[in-house]
């Protein structure tokens, strides 16, 4: 599935980025490359962007571009810390 | 808001000529945005360089001094940074410093409680041949989230000085300072070196005498060897200009890095994968460094955090909420500051009257009394006591909301309409930023990646009005609508949100068109952290800005209006043909500034704003009194009385407050736009655009009211 699908307080590992450009080497930076953990923490009273736990941290990422990272969802509770 | 004492470098000048016989260290300061750099800056150097609790806080490198035992260093303070593969200008500086400019050493700065990501950038300035030192700051906050770091062992395998510091404790830093000596002190060792895929480390080593060769020890051989294999266009320029000769125009250099591509491209490592694959193994270095050194002790305890955000950004309170909160500082600051202002403008009034007998005494000439005590002293007296309680209060009120966490998720609520608006939800913070001081607001729209939507960014920033605008606003407002209605501060607070209100739908409005127009194109990817909500510092806070900004910004504003003041003095009293100087400029002024509700003194004042804002009222008073009858201003009644003396009606007030939130930027942002946008073109547009607004607002207004009365 789709980044962008995850709802608020659901887990997903990333799979793979098909972002091209400037983007793709920022969302690696963050820490957005394959086994990475990804938790949806929240959408924005827009319901666009949506803020991700990452790496520690909590990122906000709009659709068009979490629409790009492909992840397979962890169930509730599975997440490595938590 | 950013402004700060250190913007003048005054004390930066005068300390580095301090003679001394060791030589000036040059430390720079890196690492993540929001990991408390500034934090760290401030308590090593005792500077205030403003910190505030989101990404891009630091735009330009600043310079700080501090000593350890003998040795002096001077720290310089770099942009936030992910990585150093430039994305955004603040990166790029942040790159250029770290590559070009040889820092004695460099302190990564690093967050506890995201170590991995942090060692990511730790691992490619120490690639650059830089000497570093790791700085693990936020300790109390990964206590706090049950994160415990072996940092020994952290030190033993990254092979540099790793020290543990929570920035807002001195003791802990002294720790940092030793370690920066100690390491400078020490030989060059050999860190920890990052492996890439095999493909690549053949290249690599392919390259590296042959570039040690041509460069010498001025860069890095297998940094450059990495670079120059990315093929990243801008970096390879500046390292040109940095080497005084282009390696990629080298017949040499060019053979050989052909070669090396041709076999990576065997391996199928071109362009993108090849990158991928660099990043991947710095990833995974940084997570093999980790594993072992950092332990989490079971849930994550950030959830009051996420509680909080549910509320703040959430689909119901968001938005609601964000407004509260505004209305909520300006109330704050409205009520707060009458009784100041009223004592102030006592204490002041009564100075000058012992001034004016002080020149009786003196049996000074009656031209120099007026000039001196008439014109300058009563023009400073009312910018200070007009001025000063309002930023005193706002400034360290919008400081907190900054501290706590607040602003990013300003950004965040209000990304989805400037998105629709082809915009930056980054803009959003330039925006508030622009509340304390447009100039400031201009400079900080360097954390917009995107230089269409930075553009926006500049070309919209004064549609909102600045702590040198919200006194006028506020006066007029308490004069003419408030006082009138027997309403109190919460009307003047809702009225004064009203009218900020209505600076962002011109925002919201200026950005669309512009977007539609000359900066046509879709908005681009945008990632925004939002950092933990911290306990903001309230002393510091409340020292700092109080004190350091709010007197920076009355400090710029004296001294505009002491010249203006005199200036205005002149213009009132020199005659041409009979007439003043004022007399004449307001007449020829009059006709078009009636068309606009306004009168010629009015639209005289603002142009002799121009310097700064904050003058506008004081210079319009000055100019009625030199006229009227009236002697002394010294309370809000006697302002409304000379208003009114002088013609005013509550629609003059309304084009007043309007022209006021859409008029030219003052002298110093226009100067900061030229600076930014590096053409007088956008410039001259930045001015154009909300003139034009404000000149078309009043006059429909004008005319609607005067059609309707």
């Amino acid at each position: 599935m789709r980044l962008c699908e995850l709802k608020p307080g659901e887990s997903a590992t990333v799979r793979a980025l098909l972002s091209i450009g400037g983007i793709r080497r920022r969302l690696m930076d963050i820490g957005v490359i394959d086994g990475t953990t990804v938790t949806c923490v929240g959408r924005s009273p827009g319901g666009d962007p949506a803020a991700y736990a990452i790496c520690g941290a909590v990122i906000a990422i709009r659709d068009r571009e979490s629409a790009e990272i492909l992840v397979d969802p962890l169930e509730r509770g599975a997440l490595p810390w938590g | 808001m950013g402004l700060t004492r250190r913007s003048t470098g005054k004390r930066a000048i005068d300390r580095s000529f301090t003679a001394t016989d060791d030589p000036m260290l040059n430390v720079a300061l890196a690492g993540n945005p929001n990991v408390g750099k500034s934090t760290v800056f401030n308590a090593l150097t005792g500077m205030k360089q403003h910190t505030g609790n989101w990404s891009g806080k630091t735009v330009a490198n600043a310079r700080g001094y501090c000593e350890n035992g003998t040795r002096h260093y001077m720290l310089v303070d770099i942009p936030g940074t992910y990585s150093l593969m430039a994305h955004s200008a603040e990166e790029e500086i942040a790159r250029n410093y770290i590559c070009f400019s040889h820092p004695d050493a460099v302190v990564v700065v690093c967050d506890a409680t995201c170590l991995e990501r942090n060692l990511n950038l730790v691992l490619q300035i120490i690639e650059t041949g830089a000497r570093v030192i790791v700085c693990v700051n936020l300790m109390d906050e990964a206590k706090r989230k049950h994160i415990t770091l072996d940092l020994a062992e952290l030190q033993r395998r990254l092979g540099v000085p790793v020290v543990s510091t929570v920035a807002r404790s001195k003791k802990t830093l002294s720790r940092l300072l030793d370690a920066i000596d100690t390491q400078l002190n020490a030989p060059a060792s050999t860190p920890y070196t990052v492996r890439y895929a095999a493909p690549i480390e053949q290249a690599i080593d392919a390259l590296t005498p042959l570039l040690t060769d041509k460069v010498g020890t001025a860069l890095n051989a297998r940094w450059l060897a990495l670079r120059l294999l990315e093929r990243d266009t801008p970096l390879q320029q500046e390292i040109a200009a940095f080497l005084g000769f282009d390696p990629t125009e080298d017949p040499a250099i060019i053979a050989a890095l052909a070669r090396q591509r041709t076999c990576l491209a065997q391996e199928g490592m071109t362009g993108g994968a090849l990158r991928d694959s660099m990043v991947r193994s710095l990833m995974s270095s940084a997570q093999a460094l980790c594993e072992g050194v950092v332990r989490r002790k079971n849930a994550v305890d950030d959830n009051i955090d996420r509680r909080i955000d549910r509320v703040l950004t959430g689909r119901l309170f968001g938005y609601p909420l964000m407004l509260l909160l505004l209305l909520f500082v300006f109330w704050l600051t409205i009520e707060g500051a009458n009784l100041p202002s009223q004592w102030l403008a006592d204490g002041l009034f009564w100075i000058q009257d012992r001034l004016s007998e002080l020149f009786h005494l003196l049996h000074a000439p009656t031209w120099l009394h007026d000039a001196l005590v008439l014109g300058v002293y009563r023009v400073l007296a009312w910018v200070v006591s007009v001025m000063l309680p309002p930023m005193a209060i706002f400034f360290p009120l919008f400081t907190l909301l900054e501290d706590v966490g607040y602003l990013p998720r300003i950004a965040y609520n209000l990304d989805r309409p400037f998105c629709r608006c082809n915009a930056c939800g980054k803009q959003a913070l330039t925006m508030c930023m622009g509340f304390g001081c447009n100039a400031a607001g201009v400079v900080g729209c360097r954390i917009i990646d995107s230089p269409r939507e930075r553009l926006l960014a500049v070309l919209t920033n004064s549609l909102v009005p600045c702590n040198g605008r919200f006194p006028t606003i506020i006066s007029l407002l308490t004069i003419f609508f408030v006082g009138s209605i027997g309403g109190s501060s919460i009307t003047a607070a809702l009225l004064l949100t009203a009218v900020i209100l209505l600076g962002v739908l011109a925002t919201f409005g200026c950005t669309w068109l512009l977007s539609k127009t000359i900066l046509r194109g879709t908005p681009t990817a945008f990632t925004l952290e939002l950092p933990p909500y911290r306990r903001p510092q309230i002393g510091r806070v409340l020292v700092h800005s109080m004190l350091d900004r709010s007197l920076f910004v009355l400090g710029r504003a004296v001294s505009v209006a002491a010249p203006a003041g005199l200036l205005i003095w002149l213009m009132a009293n020199v005659s041409v043909g009979g007439t003043t100087l004022l007399a004449h400029g307001s007449a020829l002024l009059d006709p078009f500034a009636r068309l606009m509700g306004l009168d010629g003194v009015i639209l005289m004042a603002f142009i002799l704003g121009f310097p700064a804002n904050e003058i506008v009222m004081p210079i319009a008073l000055m100019a009625y009194l030199a006229q009227g009858s009236l002697i002394d201003v010294t309370d809000i009644h006697q302002m409304q009385a000379i208003f009114v003396e002088n013609g005013w009606t509550p629609l003059t007030a309304v084009c007043t407050m309007l022209f006021s939130l859409f008029h030219w930027p003052c002298s110093t942002t226009l100067i900061t736009i030229k600076k930014e946008t590096g053409s007088v073109k956008w410039m001259m547009l930045a001015a154009l655009i909300p003139t034009l607004l404000g000149v078309l607002a009043c006059m429909v207004l004008t005319a609607l009211v005067r059609m309707l009365t």
